[in-house]
């Protein structure tokens, strides 16, 4: 029941959204298409905004994948995800989302094959996936489209939410599902 | 602290692909991911014209103004420094909205146009406001009902159940949602984390 009505809200969503308010701004006397192009001329130079902050966030992370420092990492941590029963498979997923949502999707999908989506290991890795946030990503993106260099506490903070979130992860998934 | 991770990201990159005698990685690595990087930018251009322009006719209607008064007690509290009436509020209702139902594509425009706003009342153009972080960390912490996408990859690989993490996700998320709001509002007192004195000489 409620997974039918979570079903429909995603698939009817934004197609209602595209409907009800043109046609609400209408019957408010709104002029719905100039009020539209008006607010859309903003997005062109927003998206080119963001270049430099998003070239610089990602050329970084990519090299630090690609070189093998994230598996080092990996390596390091393992000792204590082991402490809270986080299934070793799980970890670079965890590290990964962070830094990039493909990443962990494509971590995700071989976990996924390789175990079984419906594993312990399946649903950790599900669950953990759709209660994190890229959140360099994010940092990157919405700071970088209004040129914020000092971004103070907000990494931190991020990190701290996703942290929460993991072991949340763990902790869910071992007493539903283990 | 962004200039630091950025750094070691770099550093410890670099220094273990040269170690492991690998260094063509690099390379090839900083080259595709600045491609990548503005693939994705120009990617946006569409959805974000899309929502922006829909946005806009929202708020002309007095939509956003409604949404955000119901939602006023909370927003009030959680950022103190906004005027209930700044459009920034109603930007980030909508954001925050979109990203409950799992909208992806129609939460970061929306979520651009709020960062927008709270520039317009930041003081200091160069460094982010309490509110920003505040916003932000709500953002990264992902308040998520329906995890669309995960979902579909568990149909994908043959789950007998696909949706049947949807329960134990909204547990996790709202955790991680809570957790940021208190990280973020007692890390903003911390010393360090404080806005320097003389910059506010700049605006």
């Amino acid at each position: 029941m409620f997974q039918n009505i979570m079903g429909a809200i995603s698939t009817y969503a934004i197609p209602l959204i595209l409907l009800l308010i043109p046609l609400y701004g209408y019957i408010k006397k709104v002029k719905v298409y100039e009020a539209f192009t008006e607010g859309a001329k903003e997005g062109f130079y927003t998206a080119v905004r963001i270049i430099p902050y998003l070239v610089a966030m990602l050329v970084a992370i990519g090299i630090f994948r690609k070189s093998g420092a994230m598996d080092i990492l990996n390596g390091i941590l393992r000792p204590i995800t082991n402490l809270i029963g986080m299934p070793s498979e799980v970890l670079p997923m965890a590290l990964m989302k962070p830094l990039s949502g493909g990443g962990a999707s494509g971590i995700m999908n071989d976990l996924f094959t390789t175990y079984g989506p419906d594993s312990l290991i399946g649903r950790t890795a599900s669950i953990m996936n759709g209660s994190t946030e890229t959140t360099f990503y994010v940092l990157a993106v919405y700071f970088g489209s209004v040129a914020i260099k000092k971004t103070r506490h907000a990494v931190l903070a991020g990190l701290i939410a996703d942290t929460v979130g993991i072991i949340t992860a763990v902790i869910v998934a071992r007493i539903m599902f283990a | 602290m962004i200039n630091v991770i950025w750094l070691l990201f770099l550093v410890v990159g670099i220094v273990v692909a040269m170690f492991n005698g690998n260094a063509q990685v690099v390379t090839d690595a900083a080259i595709d991911y600045a491609e990548v990087a503005v693939e994705l930018s120009l990617g946006l251009i569409g959805v974000m014209t899309l929502w922006l322009g829909i946005m806009r006719i929202a708020e002309n209607a007095g939509l956003v103004k409604l949404l955000g008064k119901a939602l006023k007690p909370i927003m009030i509290r959680l950022f103190p420094e906004v005027p209930e009436e700044h459009p920034a509020m109603g930007a980030m209702v909508m954001n925050m909205a979109a990203n409950i139902f799992g909208l992806g594509n129609a939460a970061t425009p929306l979520g651009l146009k709020a960062m927008k706003e709270l520039q317009e009342i930041n003081p200091h153009k160069d460094t982010a406001s309490n509110a920003m972080c505040t916003f932000l960390a709500i953002n990264t912490s992902s308040v998520t009902l329906v995890t669309s996408s995960v979902i579909a990859y568990r149909a994908a690989a043959n789950s007998a159940n696909p949706a049947e993490i949807i329960g134990p996700t909204i547990i996790a998320t709202t955790a991680s949602t809570i957790a940021a709001v208190i990280a973020v509002k007692l890390l903003q007192k911390l010393p360090i984390f404080q806005i320097k004195p003389e910059k506010e000489m700049e605006s």
